[in-house]
């Protein structure tokens, strides 16, 4: 395990960002507004080398989420028993501020599909994702945030919304959410529903972070607006609102910036982290 | 309509097949479903670029685009950890009848799955080199070298060295038709691939597989009767290598 002198329990209710290998010396001499640190885990689950190395380095002066992009907790098989174990290698080791994954599905028959894919929301899908994240609890030894998918298709055999069976797998497992907000603006924009009505519905007192990112906007073979969700740009103004909208219900909360593709210099990624601390500012006064 | 995750899957992974019954997307079409397709097959084929630089430079990234398309379907990552992405590829490439005028994709795709590997290898501390200068040459001789996880030998029959500088670095010498076995190091974080001399990987192998330093000479000999172990041993030294050197009683 790391030297826990500079351990952080929790993540700040202040801005955050995902973090990225070539900002590495940007962040270490000057973070900015930047108080916190996003990985995804899968990339540190080598053996050694820099990458550890540098998260050995930014876990003493950063609190660090460790975010999981492939345990696929959706998916109909069981939970793959390596992976978990490897989750457990480095949640044991980092000691982190706050581990989160997604309500999505990627492995199928042991192929990985290195995307995060839709699932419906019945009973049956609840009973298995419930299972799915207490054993993950149970694995890592500590309570998860799960979060909310960008969305480009609905499921005609769904029973809920989801917002409800949010609620309801947070209800059943203890575990708390990470509502992105971005991913809730895409699917709304895409699926036909508002926001607003999402986060009202939203189970607000289990949120424990809050992601935000840029999308892309193309149309479907309709004409109609299909927002893609990239991570690939700034963040747009209307979920820069939405962020206000749900920050106004939830109060403050740690709330990241994520641009994984076209990854920008360390100045526009520190420029949206302000803005984020600005919104936070507002609230907290 | 039940959707089950195989018949998505199944749709994900092959444009002609039609999409499930039981999706609604509010529109007809195949725009929505052709999200998740893309976003499958750019990234893994993102995933296949950035471990492969040197063969989609040799290719060219449309002919990569085109080959890594074909990859990822007949070989989806077997786990969630992308760094390890592309284990069957140097098979897929030898297998691969339009490619057999270029004899050495297969190795240089190896020769970049081992600079990865050893990019993620454990982290070691090597030995003084002085060390071994005090010991007296029989001593020396009979002793075991251990080496740091971050090595990886490669033998190939093509100019494999020469071909990855050629298209790694600038104004590298242009590759001449001649074999070369490779010696990957990492003396602190970054991979540095090192031409062997003849008989230099057999050198290595034998230390690898626990055998003293006069066994593996040896057995360099036995390939090629001018191997120069002092050499071979230096690139070792240089690159971090030696982590520790454990003398056997002189029977």
């Amino acid at each position: 395990m790391l030297d826990a002198t500079h351990h952080f329990d929790h993540l700040p209710a202040a801005p955050g960002v995902g973090y990225k290998p070539q900002h590495f010396s940007d962040i270490t001499s000057d973070s900015g507004s930047v108080e916190w640190l996003e990985i995804h885990a899968e990339n540190y689950m080598g053996d050694g080398g820099r990458p550890l190395a540098q998260l050995r380095h930014l876990a003493e002066r950063f609190a660090i989420s460790v975010h999981g992009v492939g345990l696929s907790i959706g998916g109909e098989g069981q939970l793959d028993p390596d992976h978990l174990a490897r989750l457990k290698h480095l949640v044991d080791w980092l000691n982190p501020a706050s581990f989160s994954e997604h309500l999505a599905w990627s492995t199928h028959d042991s192929a990985f599909l290195n995307d995060l894919l839709p699932l419906p929301y019945t009973d049956e899908t609840l009973t298995r994702v419930a299972d799915h994240v207490d054993q993950l609890q149970n694995a890592i030894g500590r309570t998860m945030l799960l979060e909310n998918p960008s969305s480009y298709l609905s499921f005609d055999e769904s029973t809920l919304s989801e917002p409800e069976f949010l609620d309801e797998v947070a209800r059943r497992t203890g575990c708390g959410l990470l509502l992105d907000v971005n991913n809730v603006f895409v699917s709304a924009t895409n699926l036909g529903f508002s926001p607003q009505e999402y986060i009202d519905a939203y189970p607000i007192d289990r949120v424990g972070e809050i992601h935000l990112g840029g999308h892309d906007e193309d149309h479907d073979d309709h004409g109609a607006p299909l927002l893609i969700d990239s991570h690939g740009r700034e963040i747009v103004d209307p979920v820069w609102a939405l962020l206000d909208y749900t920050l106004a219900k939830s109060g403050p909360k740690p709330a990241l910036i994520e641009w994984d593709n076209d990854v920008p210099e360390w100045s526009v990624l520190e420029t949206e982290a302000a803005r984020a601390e600005l919104a936070l500012s507002r609230v907290l006064a | 309509m039940k959707v089950s995750q195989t018949q998505f899957r199944t749709a994900l992974l092959d444009p002609d097949h039609p999409i499930p019954d039981g999706l609604s997307d509010g529109a007809e079409g195949d725009a929505r479903f052709n999200v998740y397709r893309n976003n499958v097959t750019v990234s893994l084929t993102e995933a296949m670029h950035s471990a492969f630089p040197v063969i989609t430079k040799l290719l060219g990234t449309q002919n990569m685009d085109g080959l890594a398309g074909i990859f990822l379907r007949q070989h989806p990552p077997s786990s969630p950890l992308m760094m390890h992405y592309g284990g069957a590829f140097p098979e897929f490439l030898a297998g691969m009848e339009q490619l057999a005028h270029l004899g050495y994709l297969p190795d240089i795709a190896r020769l970049e799955l081992a600079i990865r590997r050893s990019y993620h290898a454990s982290d070691s501390e090597p030995i003084n080199p002085e060390d071994l200068a005090g010991l007296a040459p029989e001593a020396l001789m009979a002793s075991v070298i251990g080496l740091a996880p971050s090595v990886e030998v490669l033998r190939s029959d093509w100019p494999i060295y020469d071909i990855w500088r050629f298209n790694s670095i600038a104004d590298a010498p242009k590759p001449q038709p001649i074999a070369q076995d490779v010696v990957i190091t990492r003396a602190e974080f970054d991979p540095e691939p090192m031409l062997l001399p003849p008989g230099g990987a057999v050198w290595i192998r034998a230390l690898l597989d626990g055998h003293t330093i006069a066994q593996s000479y040896e057995a360099a000999l036995g390939h090629y009767a001018e191997f120069d172990l002092g050499a071979t041993l230096a690139i070792l030294l240089q690159g971090g290598a030696v982590i520790s050197l454990t003398e056997k009683d002189i029977a």
